[in-house]
């Protein structure tokens, strides 16, 4: 091991166990494959090789998948990477990039590098994936014919779209078709060419692949079938293509995505059995026992793979072989369920016809929907799907089991909803009645039975699904599908029992508030004391909620616990992910004036802010200031008179209008003077979430007062008062309260209604869905027909709000908390930093 | 030969359930957290995740939780707990008559 090099990752040896030398096994290859044969080898077993992986690419391990995202100016480079440095270095991983392996030596058991390394091995993996394949016609290799296959790929289409001008794609399938859409999303004037008759026939029939045709062709791309490339023209650069049929098509960049051949050189110079990939057994080793294979530069069976959920299955059997458990790789029926430049596309199995076959088929012209199964025998063999793809794991899950759909044939292509007897199409019905071995998630091969135990072993969100089991972890086109799959799990326990306010209690939000009043309890600690809390201070769900519960229950005697809040409310700013933070001052009801104008500007310029947004709720955002420098921006905001808007808190953030009776010719009420007076009333005051508040001045509601927690709309003859609405991530239209004659009782109500939902909701918990759990009926019963009440509601508000509506940006710029936006000490290292 | 610990300043500076940071030039910042047993560790300021501020998360029991996504860091191991995988560098700290002195070699090692 002397000669072992040392490049990006920790020096292994201080893993090894001391006295034992474990088996090296090195592997060919930093892609998809290799790495995740790893990550399965590691979870298996982490201790059992001393492993070092040789990467051609100069870059960590990335999904190759979501190169066409990143051409797309979707996702970075960054997003896209699986493994980052850190993992290698974890798990004593030596990676050698951007020094491809050249040669195997099989007798003396070595492999030698680009840069002359060799490295002895136990065990080797190749995993060198595939490659493009060029079509030898005249002038392929001038400059700018590139193919679709790699980051330096992308780069350079990049490089291209910069300058602009005309792209050619050879090619419609899948790769072809997101390079065109990257390129002519990026401005390029793009041409496919497709030799075949329809675009991606081998996934699609020709009515699927017409109908993409013409969605392509409807986004000004030119896409031409039938079209045989005779040669790519040009001097010294690529500059047109001619087809057979004498046609010439001007290029600036020609994207030749054909297809791709496994990649074999290094295993067949190396005297493997090479077919059209290199050929491996059902535990993935070649014909040499101490050299394996994975990935899409296999052949198996005859067969040669480039989806990457049959990669997958091959990994865990090969991980099974390495450490001692063999189970055997076998292949499973795929589907392909893509999104193909933004629309919708599936098929899996047989949807070629044949004898005794038998299409159903279904169109909706109108919103461009196809949907094909293909039946025999009364089962289901084959399904393609276009524009509407939310039945295809059902269709595939049916085919695969070999069920018979005799009994539902008449509305199986209608989908599951319906086909399962519901009559109306809803879609928890439908993934609640997916069998357990329903693949939800194609790229990682992960079961609704997985994805299900996972949730229930403790993983309750997005993320911690994506973490444990995978399931939408690689292209995430199953989201929806792992969510639907949250709620129905976690609701089912809502249903079994009370739901814990987090994971430090056995009580729920509304015991734990009712507790707090009955028993008098005045602070974080006495609360965890009395209710009996498992940790010693909470976490970072409960504390803030008990925070705002103090806070609500008792005004202007509680507090106020900084280190229970979320950054942002420590901070009175938006933490950003670069870890900078952005500013809005508070415009009351979305009016502004030279003065506020010009203060905004020196503080964009005198900061160097990279960016000023109009927000959704007629503010200016200032982006990109520096912790440090909050409290000088705050202090120059402030000398011209404003204050903060709040746009960090669960908290009011905005009251937004439009200009009403005052200049608008259908206005009927003053709206801006309302939505100001609103703003005046309500601002500074905490709340369960963040609250948004819009008057509009006439029906027509350009304020867009019906998706806001409390909206106005003025009639002739007075005020509808909405309530209830949210424009985010389910977007829920306001309930209509009631009907008020003047300004004051609006004002009024809208205390009122803040003030109930402050004292009932759940931290967290938008008005929306507050009224939707407690009923519109309920809100109606405390606020409509006891004056009293009303009042007394509206008076409890008012009076905690002369405690909340300081500007907390004047306290911290007088000096309030100097410490939390100044380092604590300052570093200078003399000459000894890398 | 320069010393091996470096003093931050007084233990009281950090709020308890809090976090400070040092600023090192020309590399990363370090995070000083105060937990609510008044123990005090050291990582660098930058979650294995998405390199969130740890400085500006919530910080109960051992742990602080990422402002960006919530995963939670141990304080004393730089590991995120629960279902997440990462792992972010520690810089050991000693306490010396109130004052917080923490590790050079490790202060650059991590800050580099």
């Amino acid at each position: 091991m002397e000669h072992r090099p040392v490049v990006a990752a920790t020096d292994t040896r201080e893993h090894l166990p001391a006295g034992e030398a474990r088996e090296h096994l090195i592997v060919i290859g930093n892609g998809m494959a290799g790495c995740r044969a790893v990550e399965e080898l590691l979870a298996r077993d982490p201790a059992r090789y001393q492993i070092t992986i040789f990467g051609a690419e100069p870059l960590v391990n990335y999904n190759r998948i979501m190169l066409s995202p990143v051409l797309a100016g979707e996702k970075t480079f960054d997003e896209i990477v699986i493994n980052g440095l850190d993992w290698y270095a974890d798990n004593g991983i030596t990676l050698v990039s951007g020094d491809p392996v050249t040669a195997i030596d099989r007798v003396g058991r070595t492999v030698t590098a680009k840069s002359g390394m060799v490295l002895d091995y136990d065990r080797l993996l190749i995993a060198t994936g595939s490659d493009p394949f060029i079509i030898p016609v005249p002038g392929h290799d001038l400059p700018g014919v590139i193919s679709f296959r790699d980051m330096k790929d992308v780069e350079h289409m990049l490089a291209a779209a910069e300058r602009g001008g005309s792209a050619v794609v050879i090619g419609g399938g899948l790769l072809g078709l997101e390079a065109a859409h990257g390129l002519s999303l990026r401005g390029m004037t793009v041409t496919v060419l497709h030799l075949m008759p329809t675009l991606m026939e081998r996934q699609l029939d020709e009515a699927a692949g017409w109908l993409l045709k013409q969605a392509l062709e409807a986004r000004g791309q030119t896409v031409l079938t039938g079209a045989d490339t005779a040669a790519i023209l040009g001097d010294g650069k690529v500059e047109a293509i001619r087809l057979k049929d004498g046609r010439e098509i001007p290029a600036d960049l020609v994207v030749m995505a054909v297809g791709i051949r496994p990649s074999v050189a290094l295993a067949r110079a190396a005297g493997l059995d090479v077919g059209r990939g290199i050929k491996v057994d059902d535990h993935m080793v070649t014909s040499d026992p101490r050299i394996l294979a994975v990935g899409e530069c296999v052949e198996h069976d005859g067969q040669v793979y480039g989806l990457v959920a049959p990669l997958w299955d091959m990994c865990r059997s090969l991980a099974d072989a390495l450490t001692g458990a063999p189970s055997g790789y076998r292949p499973t029926a795929t589907a392909t369920k893509l999104k193909v430049a933004g629309l919708d596309v599936f098929s899996a199995g047989d949807f070629g016809g044949g004898d005794g076959a038998e299409d159903i088929v279904l169109r909706d012209a109108s919103r461009g929907i196809y949907k094909r199964v293909v039946v025999k025998d009364d089962r289901i063999v084959g399904a393609v799907l276009y524009g509407d793809t939310a039945d295809g794991n059902w269709y595939f899950d049916l085919l695969k089991k070999g069920e018979s759909v005799g009994a539902i044939r008449d509305a199986l292509i209608f989908g599951q909803a319906f086909a399962s007897g519901g009559g109306q199409a809803d879609p928890k019905a439908a993934v609640a009645a997916l069998s357990d071995t329903a693949e939800i998630c194609g790229c990682n091969g992960v079961t609704k039975g997985q994805v299900v135990s996972c949730i229930a072993k403790g993983a309750h969100s997005l993320d911690a699904v994506r973490a444990t089991c995978k399931a939408s972890a690689s292209c995430g086109s199953c989201t929806g599908l792992v969510e639907t799959l949250l709620a129905l799990t976690l609701g089912d326990e809502v249903e079994a029992g009370p739901k814990t306010m987090c994971k430090c209690t056995s009580f729920g939000h509304d015991d734990v508030r009712r507790e707090i009043v009955a028993q008098d309890m005045r602070s974080i600690p006495e609360v965890m004391q009395k209710l009996h809390w498992s940790t010693p201070d909470g976490c970072s769900s409960c504390r803030p909620a008990l925070n705002y519960y103090l806070l609500c229950a008792l005004p202007g005697e509680y507090v106020d616990d900084q280190q229970s809040r979320f950054v942002n409310e420590r901070m009175h700013a938006n933490i950003q992910k670069d870890g900078t933070y952005s500013v809005v001052p508070r415009m009351w009801g979305g009016i502004t004036s030279p003065k506020e104008l010009r203060a905004i500007a020196d503080v964009v310029e005198k900061f160097n802010a990279p960016m000023v947004k109009v927000t959704g709720g007629q503010r200016l955002d200032i982006f990109g200031i520096r912790k440090e420098d909050l409290p000088a921006v705050w202090a120059d905001l402030n000398a011209a008179g404003m204050v903060s808007g709040h746009a960090y808190g669960k908290s009011l953030r905005t009251v937004k209008t439009c200009v009403g009776s005052e200049w608008c010719r259908f206005g009927t009420q003053d709206s801006t003077g309302l939505g100001v007076k609103l703003e005046r009333a309500t601002w500074g005051s905490w709340m369960p979430h963040k609250f948004k508040i819009a008057v509009s001045g006439c029906p027509r509601n350009c304020a867009e007062a019906t998706i806001k927690d409390f909206g106005v709309v003025c009639v002739d003859s007075g005020y509808e008062l909405h309530v209830g609405g949210n424009g985010g991530i389910k977007v829920r239209a306001t309930d209509l309260l009631c009907k008020v004659a003047t300004e004051a009782e609006a004002m009024e109500m809208c205390a009122a209604f803040v003030q109930l939902y402050r004292e009932e909701a759940r931290y967290l918990e938008r008005t929306a869905p507050w009224i939707e759990r407690v009923g519109l009926a309920y809100i109606q019963s405390r606020l409509l027909p006891d004056a009293d009440e009303r009042a007394e509601l509206a008076r409890r508000f008012f009076f905690s709000q002369q405690f909340s509506q300081d500007d907390p940006w004047a306290a911290r710029v007088a000096g309030e908390e100097r410490e939390i936006h100044a380092p604590m000490a300052r570093f200078q290292p003399v000459g000894e930093m890398a | 030969m320069i010393g091996e610990w470096l003093d931050i300043g007084w233990v009281n500076e950090i709020p308890v359930r809090g976090s400070r940071t040092v600023q090192v030039e020309g590399g990363n910042d370090i995070a000083v957290f105060r937990t609510g047993e008044n123990k005090v560790f050291a990582l660098l300021d930058r979650c294995p995740h998405k390199h969130g501020r740890l400085s500006q998360g919530i910080v109960h029991g051992g742990a602080v939780a990422c402002p960006l996504h919530n995963w939670r860091i141990s304080l004393s191991t730089g590991e995120a707990l629960g279902e997440d995988k990462g792992c972010t560098p520690v810089v050991p700290v000693k306490i010396s008559g109130g004052r917080v002195l923490i590790c050079r070699a490790s202060t650059l090692k991590a800050a580099a």
